[in-house]
């Protein structure tokens, strides 16, 4: 029924008085290694206030805000020298509440050596219909499961104690400098028993019975050259960040560490797109974001991967890369972004897409500064800096 | 027993200083987290081990089990690193 004004210009209807719709407000969670920041835009996205630090001095590895309501947080978090946690708002980060059961591994039995949680470092929603089902991912990889919104968590399926598991995932020397790390969590949106993991290192792993038994998927993969390393092993792979199409959960991508791929099921065998990157760029790099309505158009941020493996932008010149062909073609978007002398890390949780009509990209780097990258990532411009080294970046419409 | 509690774990006890009680620092432990809901896992893991720049102090002697005695009229300082950058 269409609305009139009344008197006081209050728009009204036949059953009273009716509330405009509000637009859409973007926000931008930033997880850092001293804290956590909210930046919350203004309709047209060029006015930011932040909101923090939450949680100064502690590192974040990840703030994520809950589709489902729109209004939860949770925080993977760690005091420097005390153990692990995850906290929990329900009020948009004015108050926070601790879990009361964080991610732990189990007790291992009387004289065997057990694994214990560093940090918790991913954190993923489950699928809309599964109100309060979270997973998390930690370092050293793990597995946990909670299905009360946060509070209490509990390891998850066979993955963090079977022996072949185990081998796979290595020692924390095999891992990351940071430490080794479960990620990438991807729960499909058809089926809550279908999930896809990563693991740095470990490879890539799919379940479709929720957890009871799991599948490699390292097809197509390269590993480091000039070792000898087995590509059907998956101790030799190191997926960086994996990701699937919102509009197509048949198509996935991922920057690996040695690449970066595609997967269209029901295929079992990764393709390497980006072996079409200019070769003075390379391919390799951590994060990969998705367009959220085509499934064609996929960006990448690389970093430098010769020699010592700086792991910077090639050349001091920092760039965003696009496919808008599922990985045929790259494109270069670097305007409003330095020229030169700026050797900037943009680790795997770091850059994320928003679902506007138009879409912008976020990315945070590892010197502080969080980027807005317009129009598709095509303009760049400066949204904070002076921030902590940033771990990682989400961004959510609050409606 | 009085329980000294250092400025990172305050967040849990809101003080510098607790009171709990245990037949061991197991137990000690316990009564804190009964206390104060998780305080004991940022300081001990999942496998029972004292975390790595953790240090408890019985009497201004360094606790390195968790199944260390003690009396009701013990001391025990929780000691956490501040090293770091």
């Amino acid at each position: 029924m269409a609305a009139t004004r009344s008197k006081s210009g209050k728009a009204v209807s036949a059953n009273g008085p009716t509330r405009a719709r509000a637009a859409p407000r973007t926000i931008v969670l930033v997880a850092t290694r001293k804290g956590a920041w909210i930046f919350h835009a203004d309709a047209a996205r060029r006015q930011w206030r932040a909101d923090g630090p939450h949680f100064l001095g502690h590192n974040v590895s990840h703030l994520v805000l809950d589709p489902r309501d729109g209004r939860t947080l949770l925080a993977a978090a760690k005091t420097g020298h005390l153990g692990p946690t995850v906290f929990r708002s329900t009020d948009l980060g004015k108050t926070w509440k601790e879990a009361a059961k964080p991610p732990a591994f189990a007790k291992a039995p009387d004289g065997q050596a057990g694994r214990s949680v560093d940090h918790t470092f991913w954190l993923a929603p489950g699928r809309a219909a599964d109100k309060d089902l979270w997973y998390a991912g930690t370092s050293p990889q793990g597995l946990f499961r909670s299905a009360d919104g946060g509070v209490t968590w509990e390891p998850f399926s066979i993955v963090n104690d079977d022996p072949q598991f185990r081998e796979w995932m290595g020692t924390v020397q095999d891992g990351t400098p940071d430490g080794p790390k479960l990620h990438s969590i991807i729960v499909d949106p058809r089926d809550g028993e279908h999930l896809y993991l990563g693991m740095s290192g470990g490879g890539v792993h799919e379940t479709t019975d929720g957890g009871r038994s799991w599948q490699t998927l390292i097809k197509g993969m390269d590993v480091v050259e000039g070792f000898g390393f087995d590509p059907a092993k998956p101790t030799f792979h190191d997926p960086h960040c994996m990701r699937m199409c919102a509009t197509n959960p048949d198509r996935l991508y991922q920057q690996n560490h040695c690449g970066i791929y595609r997967l269209d099921r029901p295929s079992d065998t990764w393709a390497r797109i980006g072996r079409s990157m200019p070769k003075t760029v390379g391919d390799i790099g951590f994060p990969l974001v998705l367009h959220p309505r085509n499934d064609n158009v996929a960006w990448v941020f690389p970093m430098d991967g010769t020699q010592v493996w700086p792991r910077t932008s090639p050349g001091g010149k920092p760039a965003a890369y696009v496919t808008r062909n599922g990985g045929k073609t790259w494109q270069r978007l670097d305007a409003g972004l330095p020229k030169s002398q700026a050797w900037w890390t943009v680790k795997r949780q770091c850059m994320v897409a928003d679902a506007c009509d138009s879409v912008a990209l976020y990315l945070g780097n590892s010197g502080g500064e969080l980027w807005i990258g317009r129009d598709e990532g095509r303009r760049w411009s400066l949204i904070a800096r002076h921030l902590p080294e940033i771990y990682a970046v989400e961004t959510a419409e609050l409606r | 027993m009085k329980v000294l509690i250092p400025s990172a774990l305050r967040s849990y006890t809101e003080r510098g200083e607790a009171e709990a009680s245990g037949a061991t620092l197991a137990a000690l432990l316990a009564d804190l987290d009964h206390q104060y809901t998780g305080i004991r896992f940022r300081i001990i893991d999942e496998q029972d081990r004292i975390r790595r720049h953790i240090r408890i102090f019985v009497n201004g002697e360094q606790a390195r089990e968790l199944s260390q005695p003690l009396a009701a009229a013990d001391e025990v300082v929780i000691v956490q690193a501040l090293s770091g950058g």
